[in-house]
């Protein structure tokens, strides 16, 4: 299941007689064709080997000005550990960390600063991701395991969610397709494969799913300022954190948006994961939002597993993303609410924290609140089921409207202040 | 790989020992390209490139897509890291950029399928049997101190040089990165006289050198041009990156920046002479520094200089002045008589700025089969003419008898 190979210095040894530092000579024919090579046990990444000739310490990232996950958890005996490692499909650590190498990231905001290649990542560089798992998913452990509850039945309330303060409800994941390598890493003509099983996967569904795929690459102009227009067009990423890990790479060719003729199921692809699917309406009937996001999610499973790619899934990490931090459900369920009131009390981060929520501006992360309306959604992916983080959300949510309501009447909230979820 | 090669001390035994085993790399190399091509077809893999203006899409057929992705160099460059930047790149209507880059010394040769077409486009034709020239001897530039400074205001000779054994920019590990900027700091150390300088490096600049270096012109930030992102070559940064210059201001080198380094030579102005003096007696005494310590720079007699991007090769050398031409600029031979003269034009920002006050870069066309000597020569030449035609055009007259042959 989990292959891959061990590659200690001196496997090969390229000598040389020039200077000190200069592996090859020069000038000589290279790149010729060999044939009958036992493919299946060469699965050595010649790059990374070539790298190999220089010292941990000639090759140790400068992390003095970093603050992200991980250059918090690398070390130079981590790196001298993993760096000889490849996954199967040719990823390395250097590829593991560039993102995090190029982007020192902020005092206040602790970004990850590294991402998987493939679904092998996780395992083969355990040493660097496992600890980075635990500080950004609250102290989870390598043995622990997760649950995946995609149960709607199973959510208590969540339909009736006060319309006057709760604008729109959301619930949005990502997948990954097993036997494909993730966006940092794939080939144009996996990418490729990706969207037309995809296409295929989606234009089988009927119903209140029936809908119609737009690909990024052929898109008519009315079409996008429809799209736009519906807030659905997503567009080639911009942020340093994403496009140092190769995941914009051939941009726009296999990528697209697919929803469905009531524009309240999206499914993106090809984008920071292979799918990103999302459910959304006005109001604050998040269990409908949280139904139609169950239902659909598992038919386009199943017809994933019919082709024989079902999703990247394991029993400790649950659904497979391409950052870490959207391990587990990947799931982040949230609603647009009215807060003037209670954003403004001084007990509003705590509640906040105790509720296991966070809040964002109305224009997603990193952006700021317009008009008292916040997104508040749930902090958690890992570690609690789809249907415990919605539940949060769904409780979270009513209880806030309960005191934004006695703080518009001038009264105490001291009484409703929760205790830690 | 069970095969054991006996270790000797003697030469040819060596010479043996390492063929073999450099093909046993080229093996493993393959065996690693052969692994991620079995799956998937040279069509499935094949870039979109119907929106695509540059040299790369012009020049790349499925056919040769097919044949050159199972090919690798040594270290490891693949055909799709050279076109990533064409691809990731569609380009302009009116400008035609390369769209691909090298790797390491190799991938001109690897990748020669693709390379030489391209090459051949961009440089004027020039073939794969072509032979390059080189020529740093400035004795042998005629004229060139005396261009009129009411006209001329600066003079500036720039180039770039790979030290061989390295992987270039889009490809370098960081211990590469770090060992070219160590090699280049122990060269440019002992340079002494008119070229005895400091090196700062972009990591541990302190805020009085990055302003004086802002003020100086001299600092160069991380790129931000898609072009140079999409090939990798700002991984990294600032790590192993840094500016040397020497005191009196007059000659800099940019280490691990485009290229392992760019040397520059310039003063205000109009003597491109003394200019082209500094820059290539500095060159030639970095060039024998590496040598001592056992480096050379990436050189051969058919691509000359071998650079990061194909525009690049041969002489690598861009030699030009800033200079006022309102008059000229706005006539309508202007153009014209630029081609004639194998110079360009740009802003004074440098390349795809715009002209500000009729001062103009003025610079050589070319890159490729001219040696330094010729592309200076043509620049000095055509400097001096076009401040003739300035002039004329300043007193109201015809330059009808001045428009020059094709050169």
């Amino acid at each position: 299941m989990w292959l891959y190979f061990l590659f200690g210095r001196g496997a090969v040894r390229h000598r040389t007689r020039s200077g000190a530092g200069s592996p090859l000579r020069s000038g000589r024919p290279a790149g010729l064709h060999t044939d009958g090579l036992q493919a299946a046990a060469m699965t050595k990444n010649c790059h990374n080997d070539y790298k190999m000739k220089f010292s941990v310490d000639e090759e140790y990232p400068d992390l003095s000005q970093h603050n992200n996950h991980m250059a918090k958890v690398l070390t130079k005996e981590i790196y001298g550990k993993l760096r000889g490692k490849s996954t199967p499909s040719g990823f390395t650590l250097d590829d593991v960390i560039q993102t995090g190498v190029d982007n020192p990231g902020h005092p206040f905001i602790m970004t990850v600063g590294c991402v998987a290649g493939d679904e092998e990542s996780y395992e083969v560089f355990k040493d660097l991701l496992d600890p980075i798992i635990s500080d950004r998913h609250g102290g989870y452990k390598p043995t622990d395991k997760h649950k995946t509850d995609l149960n709607f039945e199973n959510l208590k309330g969540g339909d009736d969610l006060d319309p006057n303060y709760v604008l729109s409800s959301r619930v949005r994941t990502g997948r990954s397709i097993k036997g494909f390598t993730l966006p940092p890493h794939n080939s144009r003509g996996e990418r490729r494969g990706i969207e037309k099983l995809s296409i295929e996967a989606l234009s089988s569904l009927d119903g209140e799913f029936k809908g119609k795929y737009y690909p990024l690459n052929g898109m008519t102009d009315a079409e996008q300022e429809q799209l736009i227009a519906d807030h659905f067009l997503f567009d080639k990423p911009v942020s340093p954190l994403l496009t140092c890990s190769g995941m914009a790479r051939d941009w726009p060719d296999g990528r697209g948006i697919w929803h469905n003729d009531n524009k309240t199921f999206l499914v993106w692809v090809n984008e920071e994961d292979h799918l990103r699917v999302i459910s959304m309406q006005k109001g604050g009937n998040m269990k409908e939002v949280f139904r139609r996001f169950c239902v659909g999610l598992q038919k386009i499973e199943e017809i994933f597993k019919k082709h024989n790619h079902g999703f990247m899934w394991n029993e400790h990490l649950g659904y497979i993303l391409t950052c870490p931090s959207n391990l587990g459900t990947g799931l982040r369920g949230g609603v647009h609410v009215k807060l003037p009131k209670l954003s403004t009390h001084p007990k509003f981060e705590e509640i906040l924290t105790r509720l296991r929520l966070q809040k964002r501006g109305t224009g997603g992360v990193d952006t700021a609140s317009v008009g008292g309306v916040f997104d508040i959604s749930n902090a958690d992916r890992l570690g609690s089921s789809e249907v415990d983080q919605v539940q949060l959300v769904v409780d979270g949510v009513k209880l806030m409207v309960e005191m934004e309501k006695k703080l518009e009447k001038g009264e105490s909230i001291d009484g409703m202040i929760p205790a830690q979820k | 790989m069970s095969e054991t090669v006996a270790v000797s001390e003697t030469e040819d035994v060596l010479e043996r020992a390492s063929t073999t085993m450099s093909d046993k790399v080229e093996n493993i190399c393959h065996a690693m390209a052969q692994l991620t091509l079995r799956e998937w077809s040279a069509e499935d893999e094949f870039p979109d490139l119907s929106q695509h203006n540059n040299l790369m899409a012009k020049h790349l057929t499925t056919d040769m897509y097919s044949r050159l992705r199972k090919r690798v160099t040594p270290t490891g460059f693949t055909l799709d890291r050279v076109i990533q930047p064409g691809v990731d790149n569609p380009g302009h209507p009116f400008i035609m950029t390369v769209g691909c880059v090298a790797g390491d010394e190799e991938t001109y040769e690897v990748f020669k399928e693709l390379l030489d077409p391209v090459i051949e486009d961009r440089h004027g034709g020039y073939k794969p049997s072509d032979k390059h020239k080189t020529d740093l001897n400035p004795d042998n530039l005629k004229g060139g101190d005396d261009l009129d400074p009411n006209y001329v205001l600066s003079s500036r000779v720039r180039t770039g040089r790979s030290i061989r054994g390295f992987c270039l920019p889009p490809h370098c590990s960081r211990g590469e990165r770090r060992m070219v900027e160590k090699l280049s700091n122990e060269a440019l150390d002992s340079l002494t006289g008119d070229l005895k300088g400091k090196y700062y490096a972009l990591k541990n600049m302190t805020d009085a050198e990055q302003q004086q270096l802002i003020d100086d012109h001299f600092l160069f930030d991380k790129p931000v041009s898609p072009l140079l992102l999409a090939s990798g070559m700002a991984r990294d940064w600032p790590d192993a990156r840094g500016i040397w210059h020497n005191d009196n201001k007059t000659f800099l080198v940019w280490v691990n920046e485009e290229d392992h380094l760019r040397v520059i030579s310039m003063q205000k102005g109009g003597n491109m002479k003394e200019v082209f003096n500094r820059f290539c007696t500095g060159l030639t005494k970095i060039e024998s520094l590496f040598k001592e310590k056992g480096h050379e720079f990436m050189w051969n007699e058919h691509l000359g200089y071998v650079l990061t991007c194909p525009s690049n090769l041969g002489t690598g050398l861009r030699a030009g002045v800033h200079m006022k031409l309102p008059n000229m600029s706005k006539h309508a031979k202007f153009e014209e008589v630029l081609k004639r003269l194998r110079l360009q034009k740009r802003g004074t920002g440098g390349v795809d700025t715009a002209a500000v006050g009729g001062v103009f870069d003025i610079s050589n066309a070319d890159r490729l089969g001219f040696s330094e000597v010729e592309l200076v020569q043509m620049v000095v030449d055509g400097v001096k003419l076009l401040t003739e035609m300035e002039k004329r055009l300043e007193k109201g007259q015809s330059i009808d008898d001045l428009i020059p042959a094709q050169k």
